[in-house]
């Protein structure tokens, strides 16, 4: 079980990186990435989303569509069950705990449309998982999602004062440039296997 | 003349993933054979068509505040149609494109058009905005595959082109496709990750190039003709 949930959360954090190999999250990846600070709270919001997102949706997957054989409903129930998760959680905060909520308060409603989040929970689904490593997985593909933002802005702010380029890749494509070098060197880990 | 234009705005001024910048995850992902870019573009078109359709009818009854949440359940169920339509007719596609078919879902083309054209046009003006738009973000993804897929292996139109028995298209993905030169000589990290950040970043920089140019002549010509009439009146 142990060994299972380590190569789980060393699966999801470096070797399937949700966004280095993956493609899942490259919208909210290049939109919030210009500073390390707004890229810390991205990332820490989809880490908690993600952890809640897995659990729930396991819990109703099992219990309520495939006990009732609507497993057709999926897609519908999880993208619903996401975005209504995102605004409890937000009302949550807002009474409960001000201080995380000015700091993770604007990223929250962006994360209803963050592929990452139903894109755990369809995987989730598809790998069987159970409870355990379902959360496990919600949780540590957050954290990736998370290395991999925080990387990325360090890097975006170097580029931003320094680097020297056409023209023509101002904006998005300099970026884009910048992120495929950073998956190269994620690519160091492809092809690890743990305890397997 | 307006549907001219909405054909140009979504093939190229407006094109949703070159000049809007959104569905750009399964851009990156997918590209990696024209069999998945072709069906994958055809079935982002399909949905957004019938999407804008089902939202632009009945826009004038959507309450303003839950719109958003309406416009995913329809969203949602248009998508579950076209992947159960998949996974029965075309299961090698189904597989191959994987978790990307339930996630158009979040895809934000759909979700931006929704938000941007159909609250505010007619149903047939939506319907052709989703053509349009379904037709350029297909264009960018075949370009993609073109590319990553003849620098990465030398390949041309893989799983959707045999030639071993005569030129045919197959629909099952298990054409071989046309080898231009031998695989050996492919840069094969074309067809990793790094690849599809890279080839989408140099397309969008030669559309914001060309963009550019196109506008800086067009202001030239402007000028030119001020001052032809300035003169003329002097």
């Amino acid at each position: 079980m142990l060994t299972n949930i380590i190569s789980i959360s060393l699966g999801a954090i470096l070797i399937n990186n949700f966004i280095f190999s993956q493609f899942l999250g490259c919208c909210p990846f290049l939109g919030c990435s210009s500073k390390v600070e707004t890229a810390t709270g991205m990332g820490l919001a989809v880490v908690f989303v993600m952890g809640l997102a897995s659990a729930i949706c396991w819990v109703i997957n099992e219990y309520v569509l495939m006990a009732l054989n609507l497993k057709f409903l999926q897609t519908l129930t999880f993208i619903l069950v996401i975005a209504a998760l995102v605004q409890f959680v937000e009302m949550f905060l807002k009474k409960s705990i001000p201080s995380l909520y000015s700091a993770l308060g604007i990223y929250l409603p962006l994360i209803t449309t963050n592929c990452a989040v139903l894109g755990v929970v369809l995987l989730n689904v598809q790998n069987n998982y159970n409870f355990i490593e379902s959360v496990v997985y919600g949780i540590t593909g957050g954290l990736g999602f998370m290395l991999a933002i925080v990387l990325f802005a360090s890097v975006r702010e170097r580029v931003d004062y320094t680097a020297e380029y056409p023209k023509c890749f101002e904006g998005f494509p300099i970026c884009l440039v910048s992120a495929g070098l950073l998956a190269l060197a994620f690519m160091g880990f492809s092809g690890m296997q743990i305890f397997s | 003349m307006n549907i001219k234009k909405q054909f140009k705005e979504g093939l190229i001024t407006n094109n949703p993933v070159l000049v809007q910048l959104i569905g750009m995850c399964a851009t990156m992902a997918i590209t990696t054979t024209l069999f998945n870019g072709v069906g994958m573009g055809l079935s982002v078109l399909i949905i957004l068509t019938c999407c804008n359709v089902a939202i632009s009818a009945i826009r004038k009854i959507i309450p303003n505040e839950i719109r958003l949440a309406i416009f995913v359940v329809i969203i949602a169920g248009f998508v579950t149609i076209v992947d159960l339509l998949l996974q029965a007719f075309i299961p090698a596609l189904s597989a191959a494109l994987g978790v990307f078919i339930p996630l158009i879902v979040v895809n934000c083309i759909i979700i931006g058009r929704a938000e941007a054209f159909c609250q505010k046009n007619s149903v047939g003006a939506s319907f052709f905005d989703g053509v349009f738009q379904g037709l350029g973000y297909t264009l960018v993804l075949i370009v993609m595959c073109v590319v990553r897929e003849f620098l990465g292996s030398g390949k041309f139109g893989g799983g959707l082109i045999d030639i071993a028995n005569g030129f045919r298209f197959t629909l099952d993905g298990t054409g071989a496709g046309i080898q231009l030169f031998p695989a050996d000589f492919g840069a094969s990290i074309l067809t990793l990750p790094f690849g599809g950040f890279l080839t989408l970043g140099v397309l969008i920089a030669v559309m914001q190039f060309a963009l550019t140019r196109s506008k800086k002549k067009k202001e030239m010509k402007e000028l030119a003709a001020k001052n032809a009439e300035k003169e003329e009146e002097e």
